[in-house]
Order: structure tokens, then sequence, then C-alpha cells
């Protein structure tokens, strides 16, 4: 991309973040929602050039992480069920639910397939019209207009065998129930940019009147994120708290409608099960009535016991910023990359992950 | 999974399009962008989808706002 080099030239970091440290007097702490935050963040030493007393701390924003066990064990039930086909994305089939996880059935005979795309789940279900294909949709705003478009295909085009298991999750909400649970000490949110690139920044607006706390939403390469606590420290500074965009290549205020459009033709908010933050009203995404033809939910009814945590693990309280991987005693020890207790080890955008792979 | 990337389009047949950075080529979907590429724009393609067409124009003005911190010396052409 024309500029990608000036974005991701470290002499210019070093610039930023001695510019950081010109404006910055008081101590602040900014939770990055989002896991692709957490991965550059720690990929390009970002900590390392922050003045002390600006720390940084990870929030709720990995999909994989967040989708409560409930949902994987359901998941798990409904591929023990002849003639299905479970499809989701990479990471996904690696979680341990309360029992076992996707890849563990896929050993024992289920037919479970990753896949890139919703295009490639169609896909399988077209050649397979004797087989129910069913998607275990995950992913925040980014990702659902994406499921959405292949739900609206699959009716366009009379497919009948593809079915979506939503776990959908819109971060807002999220954020809301952080600050309103009085547990969570931040000053401003470095918010997520591809979320924000379809829904815009009016959810922000709320989080900014009600709780006082600036937001900026920021890009994925070092200069977008030292540009972006520089703002964020600014408004610290000032006494202010407001949204601002330091993302504009991509962030518009209105966000993607198209996108958004297509979202809420297929699914509506629904209250909905978190890892480590509970049940967070509306902060889910259901299919509408029109679609229960590709509802897996509607289709399969399972029921499924209560589920379990992994003994030890910590990641509910990572995933809301009150404890880092470091507090967790199974940390390296019994919960490494290759043998992951917690999502938040098993995700490559889980902050455990990121810790492992990149703090010292 | 999240992962969202900036590529170069390098092809389009009707609602789908090819694009590619430094050598990677990825197929995917124009169903849910907000504003159509041409050839050689970049957009943000995550899952199979292209969820937006980067302007390089906003790129250019964020290097301008460095300009003005003293962080880079000239906004390159
Ligand atoms: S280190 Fe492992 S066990 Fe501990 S919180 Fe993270 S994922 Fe859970």
């Amino acid at each position: 991309m024309k500029y990608l080099s000036e974005y991701r030239d470290s002499s210019l970091a070093l610039k930023m973040a001695d510019r950081i440290r010109g404006i910055s007097k008081k101590p602040a702490r900014f939770m990055e929602i989002c896991g692709t935050h957490t991965v550059a963040i720690f990929k390009n030493g970002i900590r390392k050039v922050l003045p002390q007393h600006i720390e940084l701390v990870s929030g709720p924003g990995c999909p994989v992480c967040v989708t409560a066990n409930r949902d994987i064990d359901k998941a798990i039930k409904i591929a023990r069920i002849p003639d299905v086909i479970v499809t989701t994305f990479g990471d996904m089939i690696r979680v341990p639910g309360s029992e076992s996880s996707l890849k563990h059935e896929k050993s024992l005979g289920a037919d479970v397939r990753m896949v890139y795309s919703t295009m490639d789940a169609l896909e399988v279900a077209r050649q397979n019209p004797d087989k129910k294909v069913v998607f275990l949709g995950i992913g925040f705003e980014t990702t659902a207009p994406t499921i959405a478009a292949a739900v609206v295909a699959a009716e366009a085009e009379g497919i009948q065998n593809f079915l979506v298991l939503s776990s959908h999750k819109l971060l807002p909400p999220a954020m809301d129930a952080l600050l309103s649970g009085g547990e969570l000490d931040v000053s401003g949110f470095i918010c997520p940019g591809h979320v924000s690139t379809v829904i815009g920044t009016a959810p922000y607006e709320v989080v900014v009147s009600q709780y006082k706390t600036p937001c900026v939403v920021v890009g994925f390469e070092p200069l977008d994120i030292l540009q972006g606590i520089y703002m964020l420290a600014s408004q610290i500074e000032a006494g202010e708290a407001k949204v601002e965009i330091q993302y504009t290549r991509s962030v518009s205020p209105e966000g993607n409608q198209n996108a958004m459009n297509t979202m809420f033709r297929v699914f509506e908010p629904c209250d909905a099960p978190w890892r480590g933050l509970g049940v967070i009203p509306k902060s889910g995404l259901a299919l509408r009535e029109a679609y229960r033809a590709f509802d897996a939910d509607a289709l399969f009814d399972v029921d499924v016991p209560d589920s379990s945590e992994p003994p030890g693990c910590k990641c509910g309280e990572v995933l809301r910023g009150v404890s880092t991987p470091i507090d967790c005693k199974l940390f390296r020890k019994l919960c490494t990359q290759d043998n992951p207790v917690g999502p938040c080890m098993v995700s490559s955008e889980g902050t455990c992950a990121a810790y492992y792979r990149y703090h010292v | 999974m999240c992962v969202a990337a900036p590529m170069k389009v390098i092809e389009i047949d009707g609602d789908n399009i090819r694009a590619e950075l430094g050598g990677v080529t990825k197929d995917a979907r124009l169903d849910v962008i907000d504003q159509r590429p041409e050839l050689g724009d970049y957009v943000i393609i995550h899952a199979g989808f292209a969820l937006h067409r980067i302007d390089p124009e906003e790129a250019k003005i964020t290097l301008g706002l460095w300009k003005e911190m003293g962080v880079i010396d000239e906004v390159p052409e």
C-alpha cells in the first residue's frame, strides 16, 4: 500500500513515542479491546517504548476466547449427530469445551472442517446435499456481516442444508458491561479498527457520555497504535473525554452501512453469554424469524448440561482486564502453546498466547 | 481469525475479486463492501469478504498530522 512503509518505520515510531513522552504526565491505563491490537502491540514492542506511567491492558476482543463453553459444548453435541458436517474458523476447533473439543471429536470420527470463509462452508453444503452443514459462527461486527451475506446467498440459491450456529458478539455492549461492573479501572479505550470500520463511531459516543472514558479508534500498524496512544494521552492531559478516529483511512463516523444492513437483515440482537463476563443483554446475534430455516439452534434443539471451566484457568479475569496471564499459576507451566489449557492460549489473538510468545 | 488486512485489487469479476499483497493473493467477495473498488485500489479483506475501500488521501492526511507533530520531515508524494 502507498505509505505503508511510513506506518511501519521504526525511526518514526521512536519519534512518535518521544512525542507521547513530551505531552503525557498523568498516569494512564488504556485498554485495547481487540485481539489483533494485542498481538500487534506485543509484536512491535509498543509497551517497551511507552513511558512507565502509561500502562496497556488487554480486553475482551478475541472472538475465540469469549465464546462461552456452553456454545462450544453445543457445537460438539451437534458434531456428534449423524450426517452433520460442522465447519468453523481455525482456532475454534482446538478450544476445549467442558469435556471435549471439536478437534477431539474429529479424531473420534466426526466430520469437522476448518474453513477460511463462510463461502467455503457454503461450497461444502453444495457438494454434500445429503448432509446438514453447520457453520459455527463466531466473531464480532467485522465477521457477522460476512456470515449474514452467506445466509443471504444460500437463500438466493435455494441451498437448504446450510445452517448457522450463531455465537456472534457485539463489542459495545461488552464495553458497557465492563465499565458498569465497576471492577475495571481504565482511563481510555483503544477501540478496534476493523469492528469500527463496520459500526462507525456512534456506539462509542454512549461510552464517552455515560462513563467519561476517552475512546480512540486505532489502526493496526505500529505508527497507528502509537499515534492512537498519543491522542488518548492528549485527552487525559486536557481532562477531556471524546471519540476520535486515528484510523481515518478505514473508519468513518457512519461506518459501513451496507455491511450493517446485511448483518441486521439476517440477525437481531439477543442476550448472550460471554466467557468471563456472564450474560450481557443484547450483546449477541440470533437469526431473525425470517431466516429460521438456517438456524442450527432451532433445527437441532440440543440441550447441554451446565458447562465447566478448566480448573485454575483465569481466562475470565484476563478477558475482563483484571488479571494478566502472569497472574495465572498455570501460565508457562501447565499451560503452553503446545498444550493450551484455556482459549486465551489456544487462539492466535488470545492474550495468553501473546504473552507466551512475546513477553519476556 | 479476526485478522483483516489491506490488499490491492488485481482482478474484478462481478462480485468476486482477487487481491494481492507481498506476493500473497486472496479471493474475496464484494457483498458487504461500502464502496465498489476499481482495479489497483486497496481494500480491507476479512474472512473472504472485502469490507472497505481504503482512502489513500486519508492515509496522506494522517502523515500531514505527523509532520505537524514533528515526527516526519516531509509527507512523501
Ligand atoms: S495461561 Fe492458560 S490457564 Fe492461565 S488463564 Fe491463560 S489460558 Fe487459562
